[in-house]
């Protein structure tokens, strides 16, 4: 059963054909089967997964169920889940056991989701490999000697293998849609402010938010469809009605207007990614859509910009875990600066202090104009191109990554060219635009994302344009070896 | 040498709102510690901070009392730092874009001239906990009660040349806030506190002196003190060859001076930038309307319409219209007695803020209510009492004795005023006195005194006094 999408199990259980508890039951196992090779779990929550799962039957049996009753689902370990350890993939917050529920955790759980467990991650979600969490790497389940992505990618090698339906992630630069990309899965990145942030432990408060990664888009509309809309506890939420994403699927593409940034097309990307855009962009002609070469003359600033905005906002975030109130903190503190500095330096990892200390640096009087107020000024400008090129576009496609997985261990060693693997990912963050990787084919056996990106607020034709792509395609039903 | 002295306030006013500036906490003040303090307060991972509308609209009431613009766009920025309480490790406040700006408030100086204080911005931020460090031993105590509490920060020109000048201000905005009803003042609580800025330079220059800003300046006398210590330690360093360096000090009440906390190079870089977590704040102009009209008449204006309505001089009217809740009192006082605004103004100048002042009450604490003054400024003006019995009732009402009506009549207060008692009772006194009555009969006039004395005395105060005038007039004449 674990082959079959989120959607198919729902049908499955609204038949009766199985029941939640079976299927939880069937998850639990393969996590306890193998997670220990992909090290894709934090914490498994296995005793609490099946009483929710057999509450969850007692409500089908009673007839009062909903879309989502009963189905399993893993969150990534940056939602707060109360009386669960949120760990955020940190030593800082090894020892947290939050007191609340995030939002769309809350939101999920009354629609009677289960929850399976809580996925690793890159620590702070400040990575693009997951190695920089805490709890080790995640190996990829194409191919163990390579990395998932980060940095959700402890949802993403889950849902690759198996280990549960559908997860979530949250994406600041590129952490759901390039995992889903590295591991051959559908990973969304809706609207900043479609999906509240609350309870969704903030690395750059301006450019996160909160999606799915998913076998299938009509899974992730399924899933958004629970998770978005205004929470008043999150005054960047919109409130804005949320449109039924599974009714839109089949909206006919004849007609979609396809753009073709040149720019993604550069030096950086491995040629035979760029060849797998190429032919799914013939699918998408095949189904009435036409595609215009576009220009975004400053996305070449995006991963600059990023890595100034980024890095400001989480050195101000991330000053709360100082040993006083929660988390870790150190053994016999001699004085308030020994607390603070000895707690704070064992607490964080390496590229959390690198960001922690770049965005310090960026913040500080004498070089924020230089820097923060510069990049500000950059980011107004990767918006607007975004925004002049949808007057011409209804969406804009292009590769999610530039090569298919690295190796593990590859990058750790060279910040930069790591950052690089989310060229195409950060400037749909600046923009604050929806995004959208499927599966678009395969280089070394290895899979390869298609990005779609949409103009605010369009997610439902991001995944209607998803959707009738995989009707087309079966690239988005491959499964690791191994884990068929 | 003429030296002149510039001042500048910073007051930080706790607004009156129910719950925190962002998030639902409340922000009553006592409560047994960490008992009020949220998720969001305590900078719980995940949380985000939500603002208070109420809190702008205190803010907005406040820039509108103050004729200054009203941002129709302002922007919450993180002012960052580390301490045990600030727990998200950053303030939330108003950096580049404050909510209110260029206002200004008119002070009365001692020789009975008037100067406009420029008031250069008034902004929105929350206020931090409180670290606790005595009772503990080897550690401090944290309370997270007060942390975001919405505080607006009000920040004047540098337009004070005195000490004096400073507390006027200070006990301006003090009185503003509490007739807009946006704060309660409370000096010792903290819910009204004061840093100043402080330089001096030598008569007729034109550039600032290099100044020191003082903290921990709790009460009106306080800041008086502090500042007349800063001036005089200031020139004291000037003269003898030093050079004032920009630093921040901390006042000590208890040895009266200031000394220094930290330099200017020691000083935080806050690293200010636009919160992400809050969009800006936009204020329409009906909003604004809306607030506009929930202004209360303001002290100013109360004072001008008190000289005009109830013919009272610019010294009084001050007075009365120094708190609202006293003006109102005044007010309700006039009304119940029907008039004779002069009399009320006296009274409650009088006995009752002597009272309060003795016993360190608030007027809207004071156990003789207004009606109940009323009744008893009743009984002077239909002479069952005499003005001076009219006291010692006072103190009885005081006491909690009962109505003016009741106390009179339980003391046997009533004044005489039957003329064949009073005449009988002179008749005596003068029998009694043959010495002293040949003696005035004689041409000894200051002697009259001594038979109205006799006769008050003989009544226990109670004969009318002005018939007691005129029957002794008449008898001793005779």
């Amino acid at each position: 059963m674990h082959t079959k999408t989120l959607t198919q199990l729902a049908r499955d259980l609204k038949a009766r054909k199985l029941s939640s508890e079976e299927l939880t039951r069937a998850y639990l196992a393969r996590i306890e089967r193998f997670n220990p090779e992909l090290n894709a779990f934090i914490t498994v929550l296995q005793e609490q997964a099946l009483t929710t799962a057999r509450a969850a039957d007692a409500c089908i049996g009673k007839g009062d169920a909903g879309p989502l009753t009963g189905l399993p689902i893993a969150h990534k370990d940056i939602f707060c889940t109360r009386g669960v350890k949120t760990s955020c993939g940190s030593k800082m917050l090894d020892n947290f056991v939050a007191p609340y529920d995030a939002t769309i955790v809350e939101r999920l759980r009354q629609n009677g989701m289960v929850l399976l467990g809580k996925t690793n991650m890159d620590e702070f979600a400040m990575g693009s490999s997951n190695e920089t969490s805490f709890y080790g790497p995640v190996k990829n389940p194409w191919d163990p000697t390579r990395v998932p992505g980060g940095s959700s990618g402890g949802s993403a090698a889950a849902v690759a293998a198996r280990l549960a339906p559908a997860a979530t992630g949250t994406d600041t630069g590129g952490s759901i849609r390039q995992p889903a990309a590295l591991t051959g899965l559908t990973g969304i990145k809706p609207t900043y402010g479609r999906v509240s942030r609350y309870g969704m432990i903030a690395f750059a408060s301006s450019l996160d938010q909160a999606g799915v990664i998913t076998c299938t888009a009509e899974d992730a509309a399924l899933l958004l469809g629970a998770m978005a809309g205004f929470d008043p506890r999150d005054s960047t939420s919109v409130d804005r009605p949320v449109p039924d994403y599974t009714a839109e699927l089949e909206h006919p593409l004849k007609g979609l207007r396809i753009g073709l940034p040149k720019e993604f097309f550069d030096r950086g990307l491995d040629g035979r990614v760029g060849e797998a855009v190429y032919a799914a962009l013939t699918v998408y002609k095949k189904l009435g859509a036409e595609v215009r070469d576009i220009s975004l003359p400053n996305f070449w600033l995006s991963v600059p910009t990023y890595y100034v905005v980024a890095p400001a906002e989480c050195s101000s975030n991330l000053s709360r875990f100082d040993g006083v109130r929660f988390g870790h903190r150190c053994e016999n503190p001699v004085d308030l600066m020994d607390l603070y500095t000895r707690s704070r330096g064992e607490g964080f990892g390496a590229e959390v202090k690198r960001r922690i200390m770049t965005g310090t640096y960026v913040l500080s009087a004498g070089y924020y104009d230089a820097y923060y107020l510069k990049a500000q000024k950059t980011r107004t400008l990767i918006r607007q191109d975004f925004i002049a090129a949808f007057e011409n576009v209804d969406v804009i496609m292009g590769p999610a990554t530039p090569t298919p997985a690295f190796g593990l261990g590859e990058k750790t060693e060279d910040p930069i060219t790591m950052y690089l693997n989310d060229i195409y990912a950060n400037g749909v963050n600046l923009a604050g635009l929806p995004g959208i990787s499927i599966p678009m084919g395969f280089v070394d056996k290895l899979p390869v994302g298609l990005q779609i990106i949409g103009n605010y607020f369009d997610e439902a034709r991001l995944l209607s344009a998803a959707h009738q792509y995989q009707r087309e395609t079966d690239w988005h039903t491959r499964i690791p070896k191994g884990f068929e | 040498m003429e030296w002149e002295t510039v001042i500048g306030l910073e007051i930080h006013a706790q607004l009156l709102t129910k719950s925190k500036i962002f998030s639902a906490a409340s922000t009553a003040f006592g409560a047994a510690p960490n008992t009020q303090a949220c998720l969001v307060d305590l900078g719980y991972p995940g949380v985000l901070p939500v603002l208070n509308k109420e809190a702008v609209r205190m803010a907005v009431k406040f820039g509108l009392a103050i004729g200054a613009q009203i941002a129709t766009r302002s922007v919450f920025a993180r002012k960052n730092y580390f301490y045990p309480d600030l727990p998200k490790g950053y303030q939330i406040s108003q950096y580049e874009l404050p909510v209110v700006s260029k206002g200004s408030v008119e002070i009365e100086l001692e020789d009975g001239g008037r100067r406009r204080i420029g008031i250069t911005r008034a902004h929105l931020e929350e206020d931090a906990g409180k670290s606790l460090h005595e009772g503990f031993e080897g550690i401090s105590g944290i309370d997270l009660n007060r942390a975001g509490t919405p505080l607006l920060e009000i920040v004047s020109e540098p337009d004070m040349r005195s000490a004096k000048e400073a507390v006027a201000y200070m006990k301006k905005i003090h009185s503003l806030v509490r007739y807009l009803e946006i704060c309660d003042g409370n000096l010792q609580e903290g819910s009204f506190r004061c840093d100043a800025n402080v330089s001096v330079r030598r008569q007729g220059e034109q550039k600032f002196g290099t100044r020191a800003e003082l903290k921990n300046i709790n009460s009106f006398h306080f800041v008086e003190k502090a500042i007349l210590y800063e001036v005089q330690r200031q020139i004291d360093v000037i003269e003898s060859g030093g050079k004032v360096v920009q630093e921040t000090r901390l006042y000590d009440s208890k040895k009266n001076e200031t000394r220094s906390m930290r330099s200017k190079e020691e000083a935080n870089d806050y690293r200010y930038f636009p919160d992400p977590d809050l969009l800006p704040l936009e204020i329409t102009e009906s909003f604004v309307a809306e607030v506009r009209k929930t202004l209360p008449e303001l002290p100013d204006g109360k004072k001008q319409r008190f000289m005009r309505a109830y013919g009272l001089s610019a010294y009084d009217a001050a007075l009365l219209t120094a708190s609202r809740e006293l003006a109102d009192y005044y007010e309700t006082l006039v009304q119940a007695v029907g008039g004779e605004a002069k009399l009320c103004a006296n009274w409650v100048m009088g006995e009752l803020s002597a009272a309060l002042n003795q016993n360190n009450k608030e007027v809207t604490q004071s156990p003789v209510t207004a009606a109940m003054l009323a009744e008893l400024l009743k009984r002077i003006l239909d002479n069952t009492i005499s003005g001076k019995i009219a006291k010692e009732v006072f103190e009885a009402l005081w006491a909690g004795e009962g109505g003016a009506d009741a106390v009179i009549e339980n003391k046997g207060l009533k004044q005489i005023t039957d003329s064949s008692a009073i005449g009988k009772i002179i008749d005596e006194i003068m029998a009694a006195n043959p010495r002293q009555l040949s003696d005035y009969r004689a041409g000894k006039d200051k002697l009259f005194a001594f038979f109205v004395g006799q006769v008050m005395k003989a009544t226990q105060g109670k004969a009318n006094p002005q018939q007691v005038n005129e029957l002794l007039l008449r008898k001793l004449k005779s």
